[in-house]
């Protein structure tokens, strides 16, 4: 039983990088931006974080620091693709390609170097609880974080003023205009937040998931961050649910391999990938499906004017 | 403030001005950069700029670095010209580069020279085939060819590492990673001797003028970027868009093949974990930084060659680590996006209006 709830809680804390860099692309696009530099950004992010944590101590100032570190090249995607309207899917390849090759020459030095000891977080008495407390209750605050994002989400989505103008933005630009709203700050401002949760989700990976830096360690994540806001049709708890779905997946092939599954480890490390192109299959077979739900003017440029 | 105002027609002193102004703004980044580390700018521009064309020898390392940009960005044109985006030449390449290499080890003493025919018809047919997984699932399921071709360059990589550590690797290897050495006979041929050109560069420029060809002088060429460009007129007119998916993904699939093939048999010589060195990632900014024109993409795979020998080179004279080919590749794309703003967009000074 107990090597289930130790499952259960790996999965989540797999599943959280995915779910806070997925909630954070979702924001982007409810504004009617792609951005594909999230593999970029969470790497640069990563080492950001890594970084300020070895130097400081502090977990907290790693993770705002690579928070800073993805909106900082969030905004720089931003003004690129929102003001000089270059191509969206162009514009956020080359904040990845930048982001790896930059993440690993600044990433250097940092190769070998160890984090501050570790704290184990615990929520008492709920810790104590047979098979749910390891499983639920002995996680990294930022778990629980994640799943508060989501409710704000939510509420700041669908409930809130902000959140209509918001969604507004991403559905028709141009009535958002003849309203008098701001379009293009509004998107800057949606991409910036979300490459700040970008940049947590990968701040998270080398502070709390791996406890180092190596390079290229994001592995595809943010490409399946992105994956995932599809896949949930852009809604906030399905995104959890999908990235604990996937976090499940990349904990798959530990669990194969503890249990002495033959197969070789190199077609367990494909799992998540294969999952994830078959779940886009499955879930974009119905277009129609994906017309409703998408923001109308996903990817489109908008220039007040022209 | 100032604005930007749409051209009536793209400029065409910017489409060619822009990569060059693109380029500057690099060079100028890096400049910075070297003065940040502490390094001597005006060595660290010899390295990139100069070194790599210095002597006959150095020539010929940038073609050999060369051929496979080009290739796979002739391909990498194709799609992105209708539309297709495809990203993942990388695991286009590695699967080519896996299926000519086990055509290589099959490669005996009594075998001819002309092993060297079916090792480059592997690779064709693994990038194609590798392509056609892509193709397929955005035709019947509609799914994001974007994600799905990033995806299969991870699986790619991981069926590169199980085949080296598992069924092809060399028994005698010291239990490393990596195949048998190919045969001698199977090596693509060289140019000429003291140098690791090989006929693949003659290839990649053929492979050039064969786009020209194809984009500008037949129908359908023409018809394969009208869907790029407005889908609408291309199904008024009749064209195809299904047509057009598979063709430019098994197209673009192809040339990553042939590229993997020819890196393998050609300055590899066997399969080990590192044959991906990032060549299917670089040959998306060659293909935009050429403007996906044929000619446009022989400069800036050459630009883009050197980019990677600099890298090298500042790794063992300066001391600079050789992932700095990452940073000025990723600038260098920026930039150029930036800078063809000016191509569309005339830059103006207005004053904000009053109402």
């Amino acid at each position: 039983m107990d090597q289930y709830a130790l499952l259960i809680a790996a999965t989540l804390n797999s599943g959280t990088v995915l779910a806070i860099a997925a909630l954070g692309l979702l924001i982007n696009e409810k504004a009617g931006i792609v951005n594909l530099g999230a593999e970029g950004m969470m790497l640069c992010a990563a080492i950001a974080g890594f970084a300020t944590t070895v130097h400081t101590g502090s977990d907290w100032l790693g993770f705002a620091a690579g928070m800073g570190a993805g909106a900082l090249l969030a905004g720089i995607f931003g003004v690129l693709a929102i003001w000089l309207n270059t191509n969206q899917y162009a514009t956020g390849l080359a904040l990845s390609l930048f982001g790896a090759g930059f993440s690993a020459f600044a990433g250097l030095k940092y190769v070998q170097e160890k984090l501050p000891d570790r704290t184990n977080f615990t929520i008492p008495v709920l810790k104590d609880i047979p098979v749910l407390g390891p499983a639920l209750f002995r996680q990294h605050p930022m778990v629980y974080v994640a799943i508060a994002l989501v409710i704000w989400l939510v509420w700041f989505l669908y409930r809130s003023r902000a959140g209509l103008v918001l969604r507004s933005v991403g559905e028709s630009p141009e009535s958002a205009h003849a309203l008098g709203y701001p379009v293009r700050r509004i998107r800057l401002a949606a991409v910036m937040a979300g490459g700040a949760l970008c940049g947590l989700a990968g701040a998270y990976i080398s502070i709390v998931y791996t406890h180092l830096w190596v390079e290229g360690m994001v592995a595809g994540k943010g490409w399946i961050a992105l994956a995932l806001t599809t896949f949930a049709t852009w809604r906030p708890a399905r995104v959890l649910l999908g990235a604990y779905l996937f976090g499940g997946v990349t904990m798959l092939q530990f669990y194969f391999q503890s249990i002495g599954v033959d197969v070789p480890s190199q077609f367990l490390t494909m799992l998540p990938y294969l999952a994830t192109i078959v779940v886009l299959a499955l879930i974009s077979r119905n277009p129609a499906w994906i017309r409703v739900n998408m923001p109308a003017s996903l990817g489109k440029p908008f220039y007040p004017g022209s | 403030m100032l604005a930007l105002e749409q051209r009536p027609e793209p400029s065409r002193l910017w489409s060619v001005a822009s990569p060059v102004l693109a380029l500057v703004i690099t060079v100028i980044i890096g400049v910075l950069l070297f003065l940040a580390l502490g390094k001597d700018p005006v060595r660290g521009l010899q390295v990139f700029f100069w070194e790599p064309i210095r002597s006959p020898y150095a020539l010929g390392e940038l073609m050999v670095k060369t051929t496979p940009l080009l290739l796979i960005a002739l391909g990498l044109a194709v799609c992105f010209r209708s539309n297709v985006w495809n990203i993942g030449a990388e695991g286009q390449f590695v699967i080519g580069a896996v299926l000519a290499g086990a055509v290589a080890l099959t490669a005996t003493k009594d075998t001819t020279r002309w092993i060297v025919v079916p090792i480059l018809f592997a690779g064709v047919i693994g990038g194609m085939a590798w392509a056609a997984i892509t193709a397929l699932l955005r035709d019947r399921f509609n799914a994001n060819e974007i994600l799905v071709s990033l995806m299969l360059v991870y699986v790619a990589q991981q069926v590169l590492i199980y085949l080296v550590f598992g069924p092809l690797k060399d028994p005698a290897g010291y239990n490393f990673p990596q195949s048998k050495t190919f045969e001698a006979v199977t090596q693509i041929p060289r140019l000429m001797h003291g140098s690791r050109m090989t006929i693949g560069l003659p290839i990649a420029l053929a492979g050039a003028a064969a786009l020209w060809v194809f984009l500008f002088r037949t129908r359908a060429g023409f018809a394969q970027q009208v869907g790029g460009l407005a889908p609408a007129a291309a199904r008024y007119a009749g064209f195809s868009s299904r047509r057009a998916l598979w063709l430019a993904l098994l197209t673009s699939g192809g040339a990553a093949g042939l590229a993997g093939a020819l890196e393998v048999a050609g300055p590899l010589g066997q399969l080990t974990p590192y044959v991906p060195q990032g060549y299917g990632f670089a040959a998306i900014i060659v293909a935009f930084v050429g403007r996906l024109h044929p000619v446009g993409m022989v400069f800036s795979a050459l630009l883009m060659s050197m980019f990677y020998i600099g890298g090298e080179l500042a790794q063992s004279r300066l001391g600079l680590p050789s992932s700095l080919t990452g940073v000025f590749q990723g600038l260098l794309l920026f930039s150029l996006l930036a800078c063809d703003t000016l191509m569309i967009y005339r830059v103006r000074w207005k004053r904000p209006a009053s109402s």
